[in-house]
This record gives structure tokens, C-alpha cells and sequence, in this order.
């Protein structure tokens, strides 16, 4: 019930906030008044179970290769913010911010912050509504994509960087991100 | 596509028409001043001095050049001051335009292409198209002109003056065409890699043959009469280039791109960088970057079966 959703429910960011972020079950009143501090002492008392860990496929070599093409290229990179804006990720990411979908400029990867993870995120799609892109954005776009999501989140050089979108902005200094980490 | 070049010397509008009497008056006024200095320099050069003539300036010769270039500025100046009344004149006349029950078309410039809207009351009569305004001969027309990322400037020397399209504020300029014909319009503010292929047609047709266009133009695209045009129409709609363009009468309808509903009406493609031909379709199709380095436009990495049926069906959006 919790699953990656954790982002979206007050229950689901308290136990993220545990490092509970798997498809949890064994919790049973999620209407009552304050279901947080409830659904922490059930997951503290074992009273719940985990279904199903969320987190990174492994690694591709060739596509490690191809995104590294990318990661290091400005153009590319702004082109990804281009497509980023056409496409209107905005709607549900809301400038990397976060709103309906996940914040990317935050250092919380739930799908892993390799460039083949994100590839897969936008391809593949993934539950509790990331839809797939597969077919309509061409293998050029996609990687061109996960270039400016890597550079949302500051995993790139600063030099490649796009320049400020015409939109609101709240995004911190790359620097001052944390190192990325997996979401346990 | 008219091979006739772009001259503000060739005009078809009333607006152009002000600029060129002004162009010839100021053309005129400064041939007279550039003989007339060349002739005193020749006459300078050629004068000699008589033998008795002292080299000591005289109170009386000192007179006589103060008079000469008092004379000089105050003739700049007058002439000066009247080119700036012509000027003015000029501007102002601009705006003197018969206007009533104008038609207006919203022009957005973008990189690097032209939207062109022709607004109606009613939303379904709105037409939308890409790089080719067609007005009718004899009517004005009130461009609203808006740019989308970066500052454009439209002129067509044959119509009018140049007016910028600035992001984020409307501006606006009448054109009207006095005669038939084939303008060339291109942008004229540079505005990035592909600036000098930001052109587009303006083409001035009898009002009737004008209003049969209009018609045509808010009509959905035809449906692919044959087996090829209906894989060509399938793989439009299955791949990428849903993600950008409109095809009216399909589920296609992003704005991002260039409304393709009739774009084999057309006669260019990519905003005048090309003949709207099959094979310069399926080259532009194929690889944009190849036509138009730093167009926009991904590259759809199609397998050639599907681009030849995909091109068919462009081809045939009549």
C-alpha cells in the first residue's frame, strides 16, 4: 500500500522517513484520524510487511557508454530541456519540483540515478502513474532527456549545464545537493 | 516560390508605398547635395591663384568663407529638419489605413518558423498554419504579432516596414495588398543558428479565390486514400511525431511544431529553407539536422519503408 507513492500521502512520507519505502502491507486502518504515527508504531512492531523493494535494475554497459556521450554535452542536455518543456513533464514534475510525480532536483532517486535507470523510467514507464514513452520519443530524445533529469538532480559537470529556464525556478545550487543516494 | 528578390523599390501596399516616396525623396535631396559638393571640389581643384594673389588671409576674404559656411550649416539644417518632417509624415501616414471589419491574423515567431492563426469568433473557424499568409487583395489586414522564445523582427519589403515580434508583449502592424502576387517575407532580427531560414510567402489572392482558400484550409485533413498513405498515417500517429505537430481530423493536436493538417498545400517546407518537393520531404523527414542544422526538429530515426509511406502520406494532406 505504501510502495512508491511515498511521496504523495502523509502515511507513505513517514515511513519513508523510517527508510521504509517498499510495498508495504499488514496495515489495516488507513482512514483513521492520525494514520502516521500509527502505521510507524505497526512497521516499528513488525505488524507490517514488506511485499516488494523498489530499486534500481542492474546496469548496461552499452548504454552506460552512450549516456556518457550525453552527460557531457550542453547541447544535449538543454535539448532534454526542451523536449522536458514540450512535453510537458512540468505537469506532473513541476520543474523538477515535484507535485503529482516525484521532485528530480532533490537527491532522492527511487529508480536509481544512473543514466540507464532514468532511461528505463522514461521508456518503460513505472507504477502509480509514470506513463511510457516507448515510440514516442526517439532513442536520440530519451538520452538527451536523461541528461537534463541527471542535470536536475546535480550529477553533472557544472559547465554543462543549460542555462535558467524561462520558468519559475526554485532549484538549489548543484553543489549544495547531497551525494544521490538509492531510496532503501 | 517566386525567384523575384525582396525589394522595398517594388512595392504592392500602401504602406510600402509611403516608405518608397520617402526613400526616393531622401535619395533624391542627397544626389543634389553630393553633385553640388563634388562640383565645388572640382572647382576648388581646378581655380588657380592669380601671381598678385597674397597667401595672408584678409579681413574681407575672411568674411566671405565665414558667409560660405554659414551658409553651408544653415542648408544642412533646413535640409536636415525636413527629412526628419518627411519622416515623421511617413510614420504617421502608416497608420492610415481603412480598417474596417479588418480581418486579424496572429503571427507567432518561433525558432525558426512562422505560426500564422487567422482568428474567428468562432473557435472551429479558426485556422492554424505554418510559414505562408495568404490575404486577400485590396482589404487590410491587422497582423497581432507575438514571438515565443527569443525576439523576431517580420518584414516583407513589398508590403510594409519591418515590425519585432517580442516575447512576452503583442505587437501589431497592418499590411494590405494592392495587387496579386508573390511576396517574400523573411525575418529580419537575428535570432539565432537558423535565422536566415526564417522566410515566408505572403501571397495576395482576389478576395473570392482568398475566401475558397480559407474554406479549404479549415477542412481536417483528407483521409489516406490508399494502403501506403494509411501506413504513412499510422506511423505518424505511432511514433514521435505526435509529440510536436497537428494533423486536424487525427489524434495528433501538440503545438510544438508546425501544423501539418495541409501542409502539401504549402509551397515550402521548413519556413522557406526548401521546395515543398517529395524528395526534399523525405530528406527533411529524414535527417533535419542535414537541411537545417540546429532546426528543432529530432531526427525520428524511421526505417526507410516507413519514412517513404510516412512522406506518401505528407504528401498527400492536400
Amino acid at each position: 500500500m505504501i510502495g512508491d507513492d511515498f511521496y504523495s500521502s502523509a502515511p507513505a512520507r513517514a515511513l519513508a522517513a523510517r527508510g521504509r519505502t517498499g510495498n508495504v502491507c499488514g496495515y489495516g486502518d488507513y482512514a483513521q484520524d492520525s494514520p502516521p504515527a500509527e502505521i510507524v508504531r505497526a512497521d516499528a512492531a513488525s505488524r507490517t510487511a514488506v511485499l516488494s523493494e523498489l530499486r534500481a535494475g542492474p546496469g548496461n554497459p552499452t548504454e552506460r557508454k552512450r549516456a556518457s556521450l550525453y552527460d557531457d554535452n550542453a547541447w544535449a542536455v538543454s535539448e532534454g530541456q526542451r523536449w522536458f518543456q514540450a512535453f510537458n513533464c512540468n505537469g506532473c514534475h513541476a520543474n523538477g519540483g515535484g507535485c503529482i510525480g516525484p521532485a528530480l532536483m532533490d537527491d532522492v532517486w527511487i529508480y536509481g540515478f544512473e543514466p540507464e535507470n532514468i532511461r528505463a523510467t522514461i521508456i518503460e514507464g513505472r507504477p502509480n502513474g509514470m506513463p511510457s514513452f516507448r515510440g514516442r520519443v526517439t532513442e536520440q530524445q530519451a538520452w538527451e532527456f536523461v541528461a537534463y533529469v541527471r542535470s536536475l538532480g546535480g550529477l553533472l559537470r557544472k559547465d554543462v549545464e543549460p542555462g535558467r529556464s524561462d520558468s519559475t525556478n526554485a532549484r538549489l545550487a548543484p553543489q549544495s545537493l547531497q551525494k544521490p543516494r538509492q531510496s532503501e | 516560390m517566386s525567384e523575384k528578390l525582396n525589394s522595398a523599390l517594388d512595392t504592392a501596399g500602401p504602406q510600402a508605398g509611403r516608405i518608397e516616396d520617402l526613400w526616393w525623396l531622401l535619395f533624391g535631396f542627397c544626389a543634389v547635395v553630393f553633385v553640388a559638393v563634388m562640383a565645388v571640389l572640382v572647382a576648388a581643384l581646378v581655380r588657380r591663384r592669380t601671381p598678385d594673389e597674397s597667401m595672408e588671409p584678409t579681413y574681407a576674404g575672411q568674411r566671405t568663407a565665414l558667409r560660405y559656411v554659414g551658409a553651408g550649416v544653415l542648408a544642412t539644417g533646413a535640409i536636415l529638419l525636413g527629412f526628419l518632417i518627411a519622416s515623421v509624415t511617413t510614420d504617421r501616414g502608416l497608420d492610415e489605413i481603412e480598417t474596417g471589419g479588418a480581418r486579424v491574423l496572429t503571427i507567432t515567431g518561433r525558432q525558426w518558423w512562422w505560426e500564422i492563426r487567422y482568428e474567428d469568433a468562432r473557435p472551429d473557424r479558426v485556422v492554424v498554419t505554418a510559414n505562408e499568409i495568404h490575404v486577400p487583395v485590396g482589404q487590410p489586414v491587422l497582423l497581432r504579432l507575438r514571438a515565443s522564445d527569443v525576439i523576431h523582427s517580420f518584414w516583407v519589403p513589398s508590403l510594409a516596414g519591418k515590425r519585432d515580434l517580442i516575447p512576452g508583449r503583442d505587437t501589431g502592424l497592418w499590411i494590405q495588398a494592392n495587387r496579386p502576387g508573390t511576396f517574400q517575407g523573411q525575418c529580419a532580427e537575428f535570432c539565432g543558428y537558423q535565422h536566415a531560414h526564417m522566410r515566408f510567402l505572403v501571397i495576395a489572392q482576389p478576395p473570392a479565390e482568398f475566401d475558397a482558400w480559407l474554406e479549404g484550409q479549415r477542412a481536417s485533413a483528407p483521409e489516406p486514400a490508399t494502403d501506403e498513405e494509411r501506413r504513412g498515417r499510422e506511423v505518424f500517429l505511432a511514433g514521435s511525431c505526435v509529440m510536436c505537430h497537428t494533423i486536424r481530423g487525427t489524434a495528433a493536436g501538440s503545438i510544438v511544431g508546425p501544423d501539418l493538417t495541409h501542409l502539401a498545400s504549402r509551397q515550402t517546407i521548413a519556413a522557406g529553407a526548401r521546395p515543398n518537393t517529395r524528395d526534399h520531404l523525405a530528406a527533411w523527414v529524414a535527417d533535419p539536422q542535414r537541411t537545417k542544422p540546429g532546426a528543432r526538429m529530432p531526427v525520428p530515426e524511421l526505417p526507410p519503408a516507413d519514412l517513404q509511406a510516412l512522406v506518401t502520406y505528407l504528401r498527400s494532406l492536400r
